[in-house]
């Protein structure tokens, strides 16, 4: 479904190189919801904008559905980390919505339907009509993600998605991306630098080195599909995998050149 | 209670000073024996008589028309072209350097090309006020599409928003704050233009009917001309506002969350 080889970006600008991604391979298979987790500054966010084919790779190769991606490719939709600044403030929140489905060239009664069930999905049917500037941050989330839905993607990228709202928002919108996702069967590469959240949410997790980026580890999670805020977090297993994917990337940290001077301490990455 | 102390308020606010000004007007001039500034209770006796309608009709209403079209050119060229040079660094590095030139050349200094160039008709002064309109419009156009947030960006390419849903949806929504900016520049500088376009070379208007009771001592009448074009002004910015509040309600409320948040 989403392949990635070799991939490699260098940013080139004044006089200075930097090699954002070294070497990365990996592949998601139809309809698997993986996580993609690294210390901070190791280019997940390069990686998602090489997917979405908003930037082009120094060299290696991006494949979906057996496309080669050059441009943002069809049947792919992307959630920012920004949502504040990826909903339209002059658009209603219906019509955040219902924008790429516009693009797309559906029928207005297809869009209204779309638009009316994507928002009751993430809880918001009530909201359709106000302003994205008039919603909490997680509601402003939760739009984005409508949007997303209702574009009907084959393939959702998220971005740090939850980065910026508060810590029990969070678990609501973790909530909501694993039920959006076993309704609609998309295949979901979820970016995160949050480690109890790349295991809780995906059924594999990849773990990426400090830059330059390599892929450090894929790790399946064998927990159950069914997932509970309380009973997985305290699920021994998921207990183990999480010091596994905590250790890894504390190693990734150390042994970053660069990356690793730079950042704090892992405490950023604990939430619950 | 409050709510009515609070619109007494708003309305004192609003009239408090054009009403003292006006009495100040009134008995100041009210013995005056200079014929060039003669009482306003004369000025208001003339009023009447000199607009109503005849003159209405075939001054005020041509001048009018003229700054209509003149300032609807100066909005669909200045945003057109505003468009296409902020959305194009290479087209921006070109021609921006001319601009600044173009800018600075005062509009009255081009009445007079003008005329040759375009003949004594209204063709002209329709030219003449876009002259001077098109500027601040196209400048701040400029300003406002360079601005567009890049986030917004990526989203419309994502989801792949090209084209005039684009242009309309994103662009021109994006720069929205700026060009109404532009415009409200634009519009005190075509009221201007209008009564300057009609100095030379013409037969009729508002800026020459003005101009005529001036040259003819007619100093009561020229001073209802002055009045009428403040009331135009006046009715003019109030157009304007209420236009604004509907293209820009999403960004004063977007502005007023986030003073609220800070």
């Amino acid at each position: 479904m989403l392949k990635v080889r070799s991939l490699r970006k260098v940013y080139d600008g004044h006089g200075r190189q930097v090699e954002a991604l070294r070497d990365i391979t990996f592949s998601v298979g139809s309809g698997e919801f993986v996580s993609v987790v690294g210390p901070s500054g190791c280019g997940k966010t390069t990686l998602l904008r090489l997917l979405a084919g908003l930037i082009t790779a120094t060299s290696g190769e991006v494949s979906v559905e057996d496309r080669p991606v050059s441009g943002p490719p069809d049947g792919l939709a992307l959630v920012f980390q920004e949502y504040g600044r990826s909903l339209f403030p002059w658009l209603r929140v219906s019509a955040n919505v219902e924008l790429p489905l516009k693009a797309k060239g559906l029928p207005r009664a297809e869009r209204e339907r779309l638009v009316r069930e994507s928002l009751s999905a993430v809880g918001l049917a009530d909201a359709a009509t106000a302003y994205p500037w008039q919603l909490s941050g997680g509601m402003q989330q939760r739009v984005a993600i409508a949007r997303a839905i209702a574009f009907q993607p084959r393939v959702l990228l998220m971005d740090e998605p939850f980065a910026a709202v508060d810590a029990q928002t969070r678990a609501d919108l973790e909530d909501l991306v694993r039920t959006v996702w076993q309704r609609f069967g998309m295949t979901l590469l979820f970016v995160t630098h949050d480690i109890d959240e790349s295991a809780y949410l995906g059924e594999r997790v990849i773990i990426l080195s400090s830059s330059p980026t390599t892929v450090m580890e894929d790790l399946a999670i064998d927990l159950p599909a069914q997932r509970d805020q309380l009973e997985t977090r305290s699920d021994p297993r998921f207990v183990e995998l999480r010091h596994h994917v905590y250790a890894q990337v504390q190693k990734a940290k150390q042994s970053g050149s660069g990356a690793a001077s730079r950042e704090p301490g892992p405490a950023a990455s604990s939430v619950a | 209670m409050t709510t009515v102390l609070a619109v007494l308020r708003r309305i004192l606010a609003i009239f408090a000073l054009p009403v003292a000004l006006f009495l100040i007007w009134w008995y100041a001039s009210a013995d005056s024996t200079n014929f060039l500034l003669p009482p306003l209770k004369r000025i208001l006796a003339a009023f009447p008589d000199t607009w109503l309608w005849d003159r209405f009709n075939g001054d005020v209403v041509p001048s009018l028309v003229r700054l209509a079209e003149g300032y609807a050119l100066a909005l669909l060229v200045g945003v057109a072209l505003g468009v296409a040079i902020g959305s194009s660094r290479w087209l921006r590095s070109l021609v921006e350097p001319v601009l600044e030139f173009l800018r600075a050349v005062p509009p009255v200094a081009l009445v007079p090309i003008l005329f040759l160039l375009a003949g004594l008709g209204s063709t002209t002064k329709i030219l003449v006020i876009i002259s001077g309109c098109i500027w601040p419009i196209l400048l701040n156009t400029v300003e406002g599409v360079r601005g567009v947030d890049p986030v917004l960006a990526d989203t419309c390419r994502s989801y792949r928003v090209g084209g005039l849903l684009w242009l309309r949806t994103f662009v021109l929504r994006s720069a929205s704050p700026q060009i109404v900016t532009g415009a409200r520049q634009s519009l005190s500088v075509g009221i201007i233009l209008m009564v300057i376009s009609e100095l030379k070379a013409s037969s009729e208007g508002l800026g020459y009917t003005i101009q005529q009771f001036q040259q003819g001592f007619a100093y009561p009448q020229m001073w209802t001309g002055v009045l009428l074009l403040g009331l135009i002004g006046v009715l003019l910015s109030l157009i304007f506002r209420i236009v604004e509040a509907q293209v820009l309600g999403w960004y004063h409320g977007l502005r007023a969350t986030e003073r609220a948040s800070r």
